[in-house]
């Protein structure tokens, strides 16, 4: 299409911008109409795939796939920190499925009747099930994710008729409800993509790759790797009330400093994962909305390999523990935008909450009685790695900790490893000291364990941490929480909270923050677990 | 002429062999492991290795190799695992993009620079040869990308002349369909002024960034190489036979002082492509160099290889043009080849 027909063609108010001299002081009336309903976007990168089970799919792919697929369910906002519209973990709202029922071992889901795909076909219970099928069978993070929430084969789903849809249970999971409100499983346009499918690859990966096939508010209508994805308002969309923008461009401007000039010129509406020091700048020059929301489940820690010394020593731990530059950390390298983690009062009860911080601070003489007790007076050597791909944060980080551990004559050299190999390094189990993240989607503590600190020894228990006392605690929480046993579920959450205080395989260091920067004139963003922009409730005034 | 040309081009095969085994061997090299990488977050040790089977990382060296030429006879390049799309496409995509930056780059600094220069070997020690050091040094002093972020931070945050550092186009603008790639030929072939414009108008902070990086070698050489010949004696019997100065400079002086000029326009349009990496990444510019930037982050061969080789491609024939050049420029060239 050239442009002359694309002026023909597309909704006038959107085009008139393309005669529009690109010059950012001068901005005629009729370009200001049109970036009314438009939404620009920059961000660091971009997706590289549309969908979300495919292979490799990367975070940002991850957005396009929230909002271009519906999913059964969704969920209900609250009023979170910050007084930003926060998903309620609780609370579920229809999607595609009107009314939900939950039995003792099964799900029974009624279909919206009127909901279409974006080619214009019904959406039918075989549809369903062709997509859950589909998420539970192409391996990978996707088919993980399912497992997660005890989705893991194709038998547990059933089509009863066109409109009614049952998911049977393996076993009682208090997570496989919210685990169908996540991202992945999203419904797919079963007929489209069968039709695009190839032998070699019978779930037509290939096609939805390329292309949106959802019923979801928005659908994509161009796609340039690396620069630019553009969305448009799918106008029959049934899943909610009609979304406020028409079209979403999403730039990729890979200089954080310029991202932070559009905004402050006005030539973007939104950006978010900006650099500490710019967002704290930004907000105290007032220009801009600024929204922090701390990571749902999210922690920033420091973990040690417990299985050779001398971190296998738990006193070694508890004076690294102590030794942590906490306050300066959050000051110096967050610039105030990150929830501590440390420093609970000595009274304190353990919460039946994660996550919640712990009770160490920075009191170096106790670091020293500690690593003396453990035979280490004179200190050792060792090395904190960290991931090169986050070094705006990892690198000041370490640093401070590394001099900080020289006071107790631990000789830290920094390993930084490039972000392509630190999977690979985490994998290993091998590094003694280092710095990292986690955030789960589902925010239970439980599920946060059984990740972190189960003896099953997950790629995220990056500590090789096995203790029978936790792993009893853990299966017991999960347990109790599947047959709503609240009394044991508390005690056993407390204890696995307690328990990871005293052995302290990991630190936690802060929870840190979604940072958000936008256009006064935008309204209506919301925090979701999977910290990704939402469209389908952001409005520009 | 012809004999001449297609020998100079036989030569350049064993150096693209070169360059393919390299370029293979090297990427194999990085550390990094490809499937880890793309098996995502959660993988599990089936997981990665099921990514790798299906990458064919599993096999040996040799036969990775094999593949690997194999695909290259036919025209394949692989996929791009940080895009999700054929390297060729994406390679053809955004070459265009990066070649109209560098060339413009290049001619403003070669529409400032050779006549800088001319002026500064002319009037040795004036205030030209003065302003025309004070060029090379600040061109060879400032980082490409400090001058970018520098020439953003004034033209565009600070006065709000240049246009918003998006990549080639204004988001509200609408490209017209690629014909050449280059944005500035398009949209002039069919006769769009307005995209002609806005294109032009997000090209020329970047053109000038890399053409303050270019400004340098190119002024030095030309004032050297012009005072060598100016001083030369067949300079000084044309000036004693009376020519006129213009005469003597432009079409005596600055013909013979053109063939380093030129070897050094090859050079410098090297390193462009090699500052072009930074600009890109500042400039948000959808060209080849940040592809290849983010695909060796991600550890991702094919594009890497891709890469190395459409740059291969491009650097034998500049040389080749350079080298046809010389033979219009000074005909002995000519014979001697």
């Amino acid at each position: 299409m050239n442009r002359r027909d694309f002026l023909k063609t597309a909704s006038t108010a959107a085009v008139v911008a393309g005669t529009g001299v690109a010059a950012p002081a001068i901005l005629s009336p009729a370009r200001a109409d049109a970036r009314k309903e438009t939404l620009l976007v920059v961000s660091e990168s971009g997706p590289n795939n549309l969908d979300i089970q495919g292979v490799g799919t990367n975070v940002p792919g991850y957005e396009v796939s929230w909002n271009c697929y519906d999913r059964l369910i969704g969920h209900e906002m609250k009023e979170g920190p910050g007084v930003v519209p926060y998903y309620d973990r609780d609370k579920f709202k229809p999607e595609l499925a009107e009314d939900m029922t939950v039995g003792d071992m099964s799900a029974t889901f009624k279909l919206r009747k009127d909901a279409v795909f974006q080619d214009g076909t019904p959406v039918t219970a075989a549809d369903v099930k062709w997509s859950l099928d589909r998420a539970v069978s192409v391996g990978g993070f996707p088919t993980f994710q399912m497992k997660a929430g005890s989705l893991e084969k194709p038998e547990q789903f059933v089509a009863v008729d066109d409109h009614t849809f049952r998911v049977d249970f393996l076993r009682k999971d208090r997570l496989t409800v919210p685990d169908l409100a996540v991202i992945v499983p999203g419904i797919l346009n079963s007929q489209l993509v069968k039709k695009n499918a190839t032998e070699a690859d019978p779930w037509g990966l290939e096609y939805t790759k390329q292309n949106t096939a959802g019923s979801g508010a928005f659908k994509v209508i161009k796609w340039t790797a690396g620069t630019e994805v553009v969305l448009e308002r799918n106008e029959n969309w049934k899943g909610g009330p009609l979304p406020a923008l028409r079209r979403v461009i999403w730039r990729m401007v890979p200089s954080a400093g310029n991202r932070r000039a559009l905004l402050e010129r006005g030539d973007a509406d939104l950006s978010y994962d900006l650099p500490s020091k710019d967002f704290a700048e930004m907000k105290s020059a007032g220009k801009l909305k600024l929204v922090s929301t701390p990571y749902s489940n999210g922690i920033q820690y420091i973990g040690m390999n417990v299985n050779k010394p001398p971190f296998d020593n738990p006193k070694v731990r508890q004076a690294i523990a102590y030794a942590i530059p906490y306050q300066k950390i959050i000051d110096a390298v967050m610039f105030g935008l990150a929830k501590p983690m440390f420093g609970a009062p000595a009274d304190a009860a353990t919460e039946v909450a994660w996550p919640q911080p712990h009770k160490f601070n920075t009191d170096m003489a106790k670091a020293k009685a500690l690593l003396a007790e453990a035979g280490y007076e004179n200190g050792f050597e060792t090395t904190i790695s960290f991931d090169l791909g986050f070094a705006g944060v990892n690198e000041p980080l370490c640093i401070l900790l590394q001099e900080s551990l020289a006071q107790l004559g631990i000789k830290a050299t920094i390993n930084k490893i490039p972000g392509a190999n630190w999977r690979t390094e985490l994998n290993k189990k091998e590094m003694p000291l280092y710095t990292n993240v986690f955030s789960g989607w589902l925010d239970y503590p439980e599920y946060f364990f059984f990740w972190c600190y189960h003896g099953q020894n997950s790629v995220f228990n990056t500590m090789g941490y096995k203790s029978a006392a936790m792993d009893a605690l853990i299966d017991g929480a999960r347990n109790a929480a599947a047959t709503g046993d609240a009394a044991t579920y508390e005690t056993d959450v407390k204890g696995f909270v307690d328990l990871a205080f005293t052995d302290v395989p990991r630190i936690p260091l802060y929870q840190p923050y979604v940072n958000v920067a936008m256009q006064p004139n935008i309204g209506g963003y919301q925090y979701w677990f999977h910290r990704r922009l939402d469209y389908r409730a952001l409005t520009k005034a | 002429m012809l004999t001449s040309f297609l020998k100079r081009l036989a030569t350049a095969i064993p150096s693209l062999i070169g360059v393919i085994i390299v370029t293979f061997l090297l990427t194999r090299v990085l550390p990094g492991d490809t499937a880890a990488y793309f098996a995502g977050p959660a993988a599990s040790a089936e997981a990665i290795e099921e990514i790798r089977v299906k990458l064919g990382l599993d096999k040996s060296l040799p036969e990775q190799f094999v593949d690997y030429v194999g695909g290259l006879v036919s025209g394949d390049l692989g996929m791009s695992l940080t895009t999700g799309q054929p390297v060729v496409k994406d390679i053809v995509e955004r070459l265009p993009a990066s070649a109209e930056l560098t060339l413009l780059g290049l001619f403003v600094a070669i529409a400032i620079a050779v006549p800088l220069g001319i002026l500064a070997a002319v009037r040795q020690g004036s205030w030209v040869d003065h302003l025309c050091r004070i060029v090379a040094t600040a061109g060879v002093s400032l980082p490409v990308f400090f001058t970018g972020l520098l020439l953003v931070y004034v033209f565009y945050y600070q006065l709000g002349w240049a246009p918003a550092p998006l990549g080639r186009l204004d988001v509200f603008a609408v490209a017209p369909d690629p014909i050449t790639g280059f944005l500035l030929i398009d949209t002039l072939l069919v006769g769009d002024g307005e995209t002609f414009l806005a294109a032009l108008a997000q090209l020329a902070v970047p053109a000038a960034t890399l053409g303050i990086f270019a400004l340098a070698p190119i002024t030095r050489i030309t004032r050297a190489s012009m005072l060598s010949v100016l001083s030369s004696e067949f300079v000084r019997t044309a000036r004693a036979s009376g020519l006129s100065p213009y005469k003597v400079v432009v079409a005596y002086a600055f013909r013979n002082a053109m063939l380093p000029v030129v070897t050094t326009l090859g050079m410098v349009f090297s390193f462009l492509l090699g500052a072009n990496v930074l600009v890109e990444k500042v400039f948000a510019w959808p060209g080849i160099g940040s592809y290849a930037v983010e695909a060796l982050i991600a550890s991702d061969y094919a594009p890497v290889q891709g890469f190395v080789l459409a740059m291969a491609i491009l650097y034998v024939l500049l040389n080749l043009l350079i080298d046809l050049l010389y033979g219009i420029i000074d005909p002995r060239v000519r014979i001697e080849g």
